[in-house]
């Protein structure tokens, strides 16, 4: 039998699957149907200090390979969001936290709060757009990379997971700045930005024209850029965008991930995706001769 | 996955002064009881229940808020993005229906009310309204079946809610399934009615929808999702249910009392 147990920055997930942010979480009942169906850990919707609606609709645009959606980070903010967090806890569900905020304190208040009412480990959601003075998402600057990490870790106890975006030239420099900030791993990919446009109507369908890509579609680009980050950085990686497989799930462990995150392929799969990308890691890693997950990871570079 | 069409409006029907039917074709399936996401360009996105189904489909539209207003000045030949089917249907199981309708929520149940009808089940209607202008797909249920009408001012047929009304069509007659849609307390009274009396019951709910394919969870329902486990949920799982009646969850997610 194959050890299929993982470990990140002290954290033991029971297999390698976690729950993607922005997906079935923010509700504390969601949150326990997703650790119910077996995923390993569950990250929670991005939280920010105040409630948030949104971006207007259409902000989900079904495409070839995958999802582009634009949401906009809608939440109930951290005080409305606590009861959510404690009900996932009370089912014993592993759950770290995602935030955000318009600045380096905003991310760290969040943070501090999420850690207070039982998050395992945060996670930063680095795409935020509408950071304060930067001008861009603080995903796209190293230096803010680096501070905003080194905000939260001082804020907090658990470990620290930045989620590091796509949408740069090198996003191995950025996780070397995020460990430079002291993360405890990180979290890489964010969505790809990327558009959808009604040629009948002559218009983007998302009504915030751009959106995140995710999905089979940005697979490849999420293993090349865990493969390039494993390369850079000592602390450990989880590995996000496509998986929708135990085949896919081990493109990014032997890329060098520990874990793997799981979202969109919850629209054609439902719930029992977590068991079966386990399962089928099972399979998998019996069938080329590994004992475990903790083998396998990062094997591509040898 | 089910991609997004951009079709053309082929046909726009008044059913009161604020709520109009508008046709087309798309390349969707359809069954009784599911919705679609329909893109009003430059607006917004909005769950619809299937008011027709077949080649040329049908949505019922209520014009209540910014987006719905927008498609009262929609003209034959203006376009719409669709994408569904979505959701669960209503089951078509019982040989004595009542379908009871409030508002709007006829678009809901008409498909359903004809579905049974073809399959040689007997349906009774019971159909609300403010006011008898509003009153929805009277004709057409009437040809699937025994109507009966309430309007709140009693402008045509009881003067009443509809609740009352399917009350005194359950004192009369025996039915052996209930399916309700309309404003969630009006549901609220029927789903207890019939738990009380012991007869299956189906009702439609409505949340505010942002992917309509069972990722964003903005439509939980319970620990459930409006769009992929309902719409439409029966007796029992209603009977247990916290949200019912009672909350639902705002645009940014905080649960507040309907």
């Amino acid at each position: 039998m194959v050890d299929l147990r993982t470990e990140l920055a002290g954290l033991r997930l029971r297999n390698p699957t976690m729950l993607a942010s922005g997906f079935l979480d923010e509700t504390g009942g969601s949150l326990v149907r997703v650790h119910r169906a077996g995923a390993g850990a569950v990250v929670t919707k991005s939280i920010g200090p105040e409630p948030r609606e949104g971006y207007a609709n259409p902000t989900v645009v079904e495409i070839d390979g995958g999802l582009l959606n634009a949401v906009g980070l809608p939440n109930p903010g951290i005080e409305a969001f606590v009861p959510e967090l404690e009900e996932a806890l009370a089912a014993k569900a592993l759950v770290i936290g995602s935030v955000y905020g318009k600045d380096a304190a905003e991310y760290a208040l969040v943070a501090g709060r999420m850690a207070e009412a039982g998050a395992a480990a945060i996670e930063m959601n680095l795409s935020c757009p509408h950071a304060k003075g930067l001008g861009t998402e603080i995903a796209q600057s190293e230096e803010a990379v680096r501070e905003f990490t080194r905000a939260v870790k001082d804020a907090v106890d658990v470990p620290v997971f930045p989620k590091l975006s796509p949408n740069v030239a090198d996003i191995a420099s950025f996780a070397v700045a995020a460990e430079r900030g002291g993360a405890d791993g990180i979290v890489a990919i964010n969505t790809v930005k990327a558009m959808s446009i009604a040629p009948e109507l002559r218009m983007p369908v998302l009504a915030n024209r751009y959106g995140g890509l995710s999905g089979p579609a940005i697979r490849p680009i999420g293993v090349r850029a865990v493969y390039d980050i494993y390369e850079k950085v000592d602390i450990p990686v989880i590995g996000v965008g496509g998986v929708d497989s135990g085949h896919a799930a081990l493109e990014y462990i032997m890329a060098g991930a520990r874990a793997v995150q799981i979202g969109t392929a919850l629209v054609d799969q439902g719930l029992g995706v977590f068991e079966r990308v386990t399962k089928e890691m099972g399979f998998l890693l019996e069938d080329i001769g590994f004992k475990g997950v903790a083998e396998a990871v990062g094997v591509a570079h040898e | 996955m089910s991609r997004m069409q951009v079709v053309p409006l082929l046909e726009l029907v008044k059913e009161s002064h604020h709520t109009t039917t508008y046709r087309f074709r798309a390349d969707l399936g359809g069954a009784a009881g599911q919705f679609i996401m329909v893109w009003i360009p430059g607006h917004d996105e909005l769950p619809m229940a299937l008011s027709y189904l077949g080649p040329v489909k049908g949505i019922t539209v209520h014009a209540y808020g910014d987006a719905t207003r927008a498609m009262q000045a929609f003209r034959p030949g203006d376009r719409i993005g669709v994408r569904g089917p979505y959701g669960n249907t209503f089951r078509l199981e019982g040989e004595k229906v009542l379908a009871v309708a409030g508002g709007t929520g006829m678009a809901s149940v008409i498909a359903a009310i004809e579905a049974f009808a073809q399959q040689g089940a007997e349906v009774t209607t019971a159909v609300g309204a403010r006011t008898a202008e509003e009153l929805l797909f009277v004709d057409r249920a009437s040809a699937s079946g025994e109507v009966h009408v309430s309007t709140d001012d009693g402008s045509r047929g009881f003067h009443g809610f509809v609740p009352s009304l399917a009350e005194r069509l359950l004192e009369k007659h025996k039915f052996d399934q209930i399916l309700t849609c309309g404003p969630e307390k009006m549901m609220k009274l029927m789903v207890d009615l019939a738990n009380k009396r012991g007869i299956k019951v189906q009702a439609s709910v409505e949340r505010y929808m942002k992917c309509g394919i069972g990722i964003c969870d903005a439509c939980a329902f319970d620990d459930r999702l409006v769009c992929v486990d309902g719409p439409v949920f029966a007796g029992p799982a209603l009977a247990a249910s916290r949200d019912f009646g009672a909350y639902r969850r705002t645009k940014d997610g905080r649960r507040i009392e309907l």
